[in-house]
């Protein structure tokens, strides 16, 4: 008797633990997973794009090898390196405008709806014209080549703050309102302890996108600018390199603004989770 | 139990009146009419509620008595406080969501209305925390309301109400979301404050249970239009603990309001 109820008990609790050891795996292989599948993957493509230039004895300046690219990278980094901190500081400071415009009309918006009547459809319209259709346009009007790259990555960075930041003033919890109104609040404390902190996800989600769109804004004003740019950024590098049939070059160039783009999009989800992660519903880590 | 009739002017059991309605009327920009001809006395320390089917005005007037929005009609009269604001009137809000800022923790959600009234952390700290320790939630200070349940959220919320210790506690069906037990335990927890701080309530609720449990006066409402029909004291001495749930006189209070309530209804054409 004894001997079978230890023999059941062994059995329960094995059999009790084997869920949690099973989630547990399952929970370390996704992990591993996450990181490695797509490794994988970029190897994979790295070794096929390589023997395709190989086999086929296709010449650089047509399509080079990524080890001729990285090569490239490394002797160039001379000339690129500069362009790069060009292209990073238009994007920057492009974004910086656009934070501190967008939230400043946002703001506006939702204090007097006739500021929001008047500006709204011309928020729109900026939103909705292709900025390559009116980079030259800007590029011809504006003296300073800079100040024109600069426009146009604003231009580009400024709706999705503004409507997102507009969108998130206007989402605080009406009775939250009502209760300020009870006791007493005053316009700058409604926008202060309740409208601001409510936006907070809104405006960081807007953010993510405004950071990707201002580095394309900036390329693209600096393709439109062409070799007018006497400031030359990554876009002006690739142009330059594509006169010059240095396809290797262009390719480096292409890396580096597709890591800047990557880099920006990491440090402001970092930026959302470090802000919400001890309220918001997206930041939150669930258990089940 | 004692039955007077609606419209009974300014005699009430609890006190001196606090707060009068008189032919209150209130019709949203809709063309819904919520409220028609209202008439309402409230007393100093009553713990009054206004039961009613849904769509009857009962939260309606209580937004109205607090100042969230204007009357249509008639007039809503706060006696022996001066101001004109909501501010003035020392109420306390409880909405039928806990209605805290998630961003904030509890500290910060307890203190929000001393912060509006301009009183420094320092000042505020131990009123925060002497509110806290009401609701029984020490020790919770630094948590946010999404690590709490919806009871404690609930509690939170009353606390916030209460750390202006205000003169009458308005309360919009605050346990209407909760489960029976936290719902019998807020219960008894709302009583024992009422008796040791000795300020009013006025409760919407629309549950005859809830309201014969807490109130020493139960105002019942009709729907289309909005009015009251009937009042009633309930008779039963406080303190009222969990054996009182279970007495004959709890039952005897819930049959007759029921009736009342049933009786609304039909008037109402529901």
């Amino acid at each position: 008797m004894t001997t079978t109820a230890t023999e059941t008990d062994r059995t329960d609790s094995a059999e009790a633990a084997a869920p949690n050891a099973a989630a547990a795996q399952t929970e370390r292989t996704a992990r591993l997973a996450r990181v490695l599948l797509p490794l994988a993957f970029g190897v994979l493509a790295l070794v096929a794009w390589d023997l395709i230039v190989r086999i086929n004895d296709i010449p650089h300046y047509i399509l080079p090898g990524p080890i001729l690219v990285i090569e490239t990278l490394i002797a160039d980094w001379h000339t690129l390196y500069p362009s790069l901190l060009v292209t990073i500081q238009i994007t920057l400071m492009a974004l910086a405008v656009a934070v501190a415009g967008g939230v400043t009309l946002a703001i506006l918006f939702t204090q007097s709806k006739w500021v929001e009547l008047s500006f709204f459809p011309y928020a729109v319209i900026l939103q909705v014209t292709p900025i390559v259709a009116i980079a030259p346009l800007i590029l011809i009007y504006v003296d300073s080549t800079y100040a024109a790259l600069l426009i146009c990555a604003w231009i580009v960075a400024f709706f999705p703050i503004l409507s997102n930041t507009t969108l998130g003033l206007n989402s605080a919890d009406h009775n939250l309102i009502n209760l300020f109104q009870l006791y007493g609040a005053s316009r700058w404390q409604v926008l202060w302890h309740l409208r601001l902190p409510a936006a907070m996800p809104y405006f960081l989600g807007g953010l993510k996108i405004a950071g990707g769109l201002a580095l394309i804004g900036a390329i693209v004003a600096e393709f439109a600018a062409g070799t007018a740019g006497t400031e030359s950024g990554l876009a002006y590098r690739i142009l330059e390199a594509g006169y010059r049939l240095n396809i290797p070059r262009m390719f480096a160039s292409l890396i580096l603004i597709s890591l800047t783009g990557i880099v920006i999009f990491l440090f402001f989800t970092f930026l959302s989770h470090m802000v919400l992660r001890k309220w918001h519903e997206s930041a939150m880590k669930r258990e089940n | 139990m004692l039955q007077v009739p609606a419209n009974s002017g300014d005699a009430v059991a609890g006190g001196r009146p606090l707060v009068t309605l008189r032919h209150v009327d209130k019709t949203f920009s809709n063309g819904t009419v919520a409220l028609k001809d209202l008439n309402l006395t409230v007393g100093e320390h009553e713990f009054i509620s206004l039961l009613g089917p849904s769509g009857c005005g009962k939260s309606t007037a209580l937004r109205l008595m607090a100042g969230l929005g204007d009357v249509s009609g008639g007039r809503i009269d706060w006696h022996g406080s001066g101001g004109g604001t909501a501010a003035d009137r020392e109420i306390g809000f409880v909405f039928q969501e806990p209605t805290l800022m998630p961003w904030a923790t509890v500290f910060k959600n307890v203190y929000l209305p001393l912060r509006l009234a301009g009183i420094s952390k320092a000042d505020a700290a131990p009123r925060v925390a002497e509110a806290v320790a009401m609701v029984g939630l020490n020790g919770f200070e630094h948590a946010y309301p999404r690590e709490l349940s919806g009871g404690m959220n609930m509690r939170v919320s009353i606390a916030r109400a209460l750390v202006t210790k205000p003169r009458v506690l308005l309360m919009d069906e605050p346990f209407a979301a909760l489960d029976e037990i936290t719902r019998f335990k807020l219960n008894n927890d709302l009583l024992d404050l009422w008796k040791d701080q000795s300020w009013t309530v006025i409760f919407v609720t629309h549950s005859v249970y809830e309201s014969v449990y807490l109130s020493s006066r139960i105002v019942v409402m009709a729907a289309r239009p909005g009015r009251v029909v009937a009042e009633m004291d309930v008779d039963a001495p406080y303190p009222r603990h969990e054996d009182y749930r279970t007495s004959p006189t709890y039952n005897e209070h819930c049959r007759a309001v029921s009736e009342q309530l049933h009786r609304a209804m039909e008037a109402g054409g529901t």
